[in-house]
């Protein structure tokens, strides 16, 4: 077992917990890493601070109820994988498969994230306020009252979406830079093959840019109607919010929807009769 | 005797597994004090009707004094060439401090007999690799790929001498009596079909480990396949091979308490092993499910000589007891004999050369282990951790 | 007029009219409307009978047989009907053909060429009735060695220092395979999961998530994780015997699953936690897995979630490299390992695949144990192998070859009723195993089916132990990997070869 005394306490509050996560200049494993956040919240702790966090992989894995992570540094891969309700807050860049299987809770990146963002997410929310790779929101399902919400500050690239069940994905194709002006992205605010397979939910684009040529099977571009910006507007305002951006950048380009064009993208490509 | 297959089994007879049923004696001087070879051949002689000429052997333990730090190597050669070829060799890898013929006596009309030879050797010492390890590749490597020449025994301070005869003449021959040794291991030797040959008869040594076995291990193929993984190489198709090298694994190599490797060998049944209290079913469980491969099954009984940690007599019997094994201490409480009859030792009491304080038959599938130093640390009758004040350390 | 291009009818339905009573029960009971009543008799459609002789054994009168209609296409030896079949079928569809269960084509058995050995004179056998003879198994991770410490003064002190992994302990070195809710119905889920639970085996959940209903059996479920993750959360995780992560599987290796929306009702939607009437598409890879290191690193992350508690194995099928990558998922950290050979089942793969891709699982078995042994890591890995084991002999030959357990489903499904029509991705099995629909569900009685699997797999582990004892062997253990006791019988000696298995009489 891991020793207890490694874990430095702060006076600050006495909820809050704060882990050296490379003591020495050296970054722990992520497994001893992992098992002092445990230790923290069994002691009853809601806040674990991480400082000098260094590629450590799967932080916040199937943490539950109440808790908030706030990492100093670049996690790795899987953060928060199998999530179910914590607030993860990273200042700095993330890795791969951010919000793996998450089943509720928040991430909120002060910077990128790269490829497969919240793979099979069932519930949760994960804001990026920068860009992101490729098949981001890959398969995000819904279930009654969970419903799996991305918002991605910047742009992403190919498989936006791909196989999605359920959920929202926005993407703004802004550039908010670090002193808090915020400019028009320069690049293309996706990739190729947007929405391919998708079956059900809703990616909104904010853009002026022709998505029909990079549409994937069974995805179709629409208008942005009234009622879907009626609820999408308040997950942008939390996201102007948590990033102190102005929420009147939103109104200089129009928002499209991509949609799939029925429930059954591939029902007739099967056969069974009787061989 | 059988004066041909010296150093490998003849061609038609290769790939083939052997099957045997044997005759095994042992005992062990408790104080280390030497005992000549007389006690030994005659425990083992009465044992005939469990012989049929077809191979039988001698461990003897404490018998080159004079070289104890050395390795003693037990050769059987084909011919002067392969001899030569082989001390070239060992020179060029290794120190060799003392070579010489092993003496016998040839009876007179024999003309093509095996050349037993003996080297005490050692190795250069290297950081990478111990000792031990590299006599082992070098014994595994000799008998696979050295034409004319079979290691019978590699052990410090003790030697294998076994040939394709009855055991009365295979004493004879190596003048068995004339050796001194604290302990002694025997065998003679049934086989059903294969006409034996002298490598291939027991004793069956690897450095100070030597086994003489009874019975027949259904597990073979398990075991071999498990042996295979950490690069022991069973060559000789045989039972015996596989017990010694799983004894080699366990006791050298991942450094397991002789009590505690014979429970691997032999492990309690898990109605016995879930009526125990909660330490001894987490050790148990857990050494029985890392070690399920190296699990003998089947009918054996088996006694081992062991030189590490200490000089160790072990005695040890299948868990469904189809094999026969007795045990006995002497009067002066000094000595410790096992047998696969107790004719054995009452053929010592008979030539007043012991007398016994109590003779006994141990339970199946456990161990009796007596040590040089130590005494008679487990005989035979305990509950596995009778004895044993075990802690488990590890998380439940 | 078009001409009728419809596919010639295999099944001929034989109504004796006279003494059918007309109780219409068999049209009742016909979930492919292949039977019905014109008002005076019952009438009959070749063309819908899929021979699920389900008509037969509800029929009071005893008046009704399924025929084999064979008689009427021209033969050819190498344009088999099955083959004609196939192209009339598709160029009238023009889509992917659809099958179920395991592969059927006739393709020689291996199992079926290889022999048991028995002991004689050198040593005893053993009578199983009278003497113990042990089938308990450790399920899970073991370490390469056991670390002691001896107290160099006291040598009877002993202290074990080594960290066990985690290790579920089985009855029987029997699992039954992956079947979710959603391709078998409720009842027959339950069934299985309270015979697994009675015989202390394990089932698999399949990759559908579990109901509810079953977290009572989780201790003998072992749960799966697929590239959908359906049904997937912190609850499904924790409360299993084990997780599988789902490569891939003997019937469609390489294939992702399809389950379509219509068949998504209150009860899948609960199960995989997806909105009723919703398509369950699994993608063909996992997303987060597209080299060795990322399964290594699922492999952790599940272990991470699950605080090293449970054993996480990966299921690959058996492909034509399959020893190679066996390797790299045990180095991965898997637990342990699954292989399905390529007659393994599933309630819908598309035709091409099931029919054709894979390897048998003999010789996965064989190469995989092998190479394992190679890299000295085998003693480590609890293997489990399927596809297909059909009755005890394979279970034991699979083991000799060095399998820690065998994993089989349609043994299962077959105890429970199931006449291997193949419709099962149709949905309307009638004897309610391969279907949601409420009225063929309610024909599977719960109890019934417990007990008929219960029966079957103790009359395996009873054969099991009969064999152990012939061989003079008094545990399972000792029969892993032990293919010194198997010799091979067949045509052809390369199949000997790879399986390190002596030729009968050597």
């Amino acid at each position: 077992m891991i020793e207890n005394k490694e874990i430095r306490y702060t006076q600050e509050k006495n909820t809050k917990f704060e882990i050296d996560t490379a003591p020495n200049g050296i970054p722990l494993n992520y497994k001893v890493l992992n098992e002092k956040i445990h230790q923290a919240i069994q002691k009853g702790y809601e806040k674990v601070l991480l400082n000098e966090v260094c590629g450590q992989r799967f932080i916040g894995a199937s943490l539950q109820g109440q808790i908030k992570l706030e990492i100093m540094g670049l996690p790795g891969n899987d953060l928060g994988i199998f999530m179910d309700g914590p607030e993860i807050i990273v200042h700095g860049n993330c890795e791969d498969q951010i919000g793996n299987t998450m089943n509720n809770g928040k991430i909120i990146v002060h910077g990128d994230a790269r490829d497969v963002v919240g793979l099979s997410a069932r519930g949760g929310k994960i804001y990026v306020k920068k860009n992101v790779g490729y098949r981001v929101g890959i398969h995000i399902k819904e279930y009654e009252n969970k419903f799996p919400i991305l918002l991605i500050g910047g742009t992403t690239k190919d498989f936006l979406g791909e196989y999605m069940a359920g959920g929202l994905i926005i993407v703004l194709g802004l550039e908010i830079k670090d002193d808090g002006t915020v400019i028009e992205n320069d690049y293309p605010i996706c990739g190729g093959e947007l929405g391919t397979g998708i079956h059900r939910g809703k990616i909104i684009l904010r853009t002026e840019e022709n998505l029909e040529n990079r549409l994937g099977i069974g995805a179709k571009v629409y208008e942005l109607k009234k009622e879907t910006e009626k609820t999408i507007t308040p997950y942008i305002k939390e996201f102007c919010q948590i990033f102190k951006i102005p929420y009147d950048v939103m109104n200089e380009k129009p928002f499209k929807v991509v949609k799939p064009i029925s429930k059954r993208p591939y029902g007739g490509n099967y056969c069974g009769n009787l061989i | 005797m059988k004066w041909n297959n010296y150093v490998s089994l003849s061609e038609k007879f290769r790939n083939q597994r052997v099957f045997d049923g044997c005759g095994i004696s042992g005992f062990i001087n408790l104080d280390g004090k030497r005992e000549n070879g007389d006690q030994i051949i005659d425990m083992l002689s009465i044992l005939s009707e469990r012989e049929n000429g077809l191979g039988a052997g001698f461990a003897g333990y404490g018998i080159y004094p004079r070289y104890k730090e050395c390795y003693a190597i037990h050769l059987l050669i084909e011919d002067e060439q392969s001899k030569e070829h082989l001390i070239r060799y060992l020179d060029e890898i290794g120190n060799i401090i003392q070579s010489e013929p092993i003496p016998t006596k040839i009876p007179s009309n024999v003309d093509n007999p095996p050349i037993t030879w003996r080297i005490f050797y050692e190795p250069r010492h290297k950081k990478s690799i111990s000792d031990d390890e590299q006599v082992v590749k070098l014994v595994m490597n000799l008998n696979d790929h050295f034409n004319g020449v079979f290691v019978i025994s590699s052990g410090k301070n003790m030697g294998v001498f076994k040939g394709n005869g009855w055991s009365h003449e295979i004493a004879e021959f190596y003048n068995i009596k004339d050796y001194k040794a604290y302990m002694w291991l025997a065998h003679s030797r049934f086989p059903t079909n294969t006409p034996g040959w002298w490598g291939g008869a027991h004793p069956f040594n690897l450095l100070g480990t030597s086994v003489v076995h009874n019975g027949e291990i259904t597990s073979y193929g398990t075991n071999m396949r498990y042996l295979e993984s950490f690069g022991y190489k069973c060559t000789l198709l045989t039972d015996t091979e596989v017990i010694a090298y799983l004894i080699d694994l366990l006791i050298r190599k991942h450094k397991i308490p002789v009590p505690i490797a014979t429970m691997a060998l032999a492990p309690p049944l898990f109605s016995t092993i879930e009526a125990m209290e909660p330490r001894y079913q987490i050790a148990l469980k857990n050494i029985r499910a890392t070690y399920r491969s190296a699990m003998l099954n089947g009918p054996f009984s088996v006694i081992v000589g062991l030189s590490c940690p200490k000089p160790t007599l072990v005695g040890l019997s299948d868990r469904k007891k189809l094999r026969p094994l007795v045990a006995a201490i002497s009067e002066n409480k000094n000595s410790i004999f096992l047998s696969s009859e107790e004719a054995s030792f009452k053929r010592l009491k008979l030539k007043e050369a012991f007398n016994f304080k109590k003779i006994w038959q141990p339970k199946s599938g456990t161990a009796i282990i007596a040590q040089v130093g130590e005494g008679l640390l487990r005989n035979g009758m305990e509950t596995p951790f009778e004895k044993i004040n075990l802690t488990v350390e590890g998380d439940i | 007029m078009s001409l009728n291009h419809s596919i010639p009818s295999y099944f001929h339905i034989k109504v004796d009219r006279e003494i059918c009573r007309k109780c219409k029960r068999c049209t009742n009971h016909c979930s492919y409307d292949a039977l019905s009543f014109n008002g005076e008799r019952i009438v009959s459609d070749d063309s819908k009978c899929v021979a699920c002789q389900r008509c037969v054994a509800m029929c009071p009168a005893g008046a009704i047989r399924i025929e084999k209609n064979d008689s009427f296409l021209p033969f050819h030896g190498n344009y088999t009907r099955r083959i004609r079949n196939i192209i009339w079928a598709q160029s009238g569809n023009g889509g992917v053909l659809l099958s179920a269960t395991g592969n059927d084509r006739p393709i020689r058995t291996i199992f079926d060429d290889l022999l048991l050995d028995a002991c004689q004179v050198t040593n005893p056998s053993i009578d199983p009735l009278r003497e113990p003879i042990e089938t308990k198994i450790f399920f899970g991770r073991k370490p390469k060695k056991i670390v002691f410490s001896e107290d160099p003064k006291k040598l009877n002190n002993i202290s074990l220092k080594t960290e066990f992994m985690p290790n579920f302990e089985i009855d029987s070195p029997i699992m039954v395979g992956h079947m979710s809710l959603g391709s078998i119905s409720y009842n027959a889920c339950m069934a299985i999961y309270q015979a697994a639970k009675e015989l202390n085996i394990l089932a698999g959940s399949g990759e559908g998530g579990l109901h509810q209903d079953f977290y009572e059996y989780g201790p003998n479920i072992i749960t799966e994780i697929a590239s959908g993750r359906f049904g997937v959360d912190i609850n499904y995780l924790q409360n299993a015997a084990g997780i599988e992560i789902k490569i891939g599987q003997g019937a469609k290796p390489g294939h992702g699953g399809h389950l379509p929306g219509e068949k998504v009702n209150t009860l899948i939607s609960q199960t995989r936690m997806i909105p009723k009437g919703s398509d369950a598409l699994s993608p063909y890879p996992h997303h987060d897995i597209y080299s060795i290191e990322d399964l290594a690193q699922l492999i952790s992350a599940l272990k991470e979630a699950t605080r090293y508690k449970v054993p996480i194995g990966v299921k690959i099928a058996a492909v034509h490299n399959s020893a190679p990558i066996a390797v790299g998922i045990v180095r991965g950290g898997a637990d342990f390992l699954t292989i399905d050979g390529f007659r393994g089942g599933t309630g819908a793969a598309p035709r091409i695949i099931r029919d054709h891709a894979g390897i048998p699982i003999e010789l996965a078995i064989a190469v995989v144990d092998k190479r394992l042994r190679e890299e000295n890591l085998r003693d480590e890995v609890t293997l489990v192998a399927g596809g297909s084991i059909r009755y005890s002999a394979d279970l034991i030959k699979a083991i000799a070859l060095g399998a820690d357990v065998g994993m089989c489903c349609m043994p299962v499904l077959i105890a429970m009723g199931c006449r291997v029509c193949q419709q099962c991705f149709r949905g309307l099995c009638s004897w309610g195993i391969a279907t949601q629909q409420e009225y063929l569900v309610k024909r599977l009685d719960i109890d019934v089916s417990r007990n008929r699997i219960i029966n079957l797999f103790h009359s395996w582990n009873e054969e099991l132990k009969e064999v152990l004892g012939a061989m003079g062997i008094d545990s399972v253990e000792s029969l892993r990997s032990n293919r010194d006791r198997l010799r091979y019988i067949g045509p052809n000696p390369k199949i000997a070869d790879i399986l390190g298995v002596k030729h009968a009489g050597e």
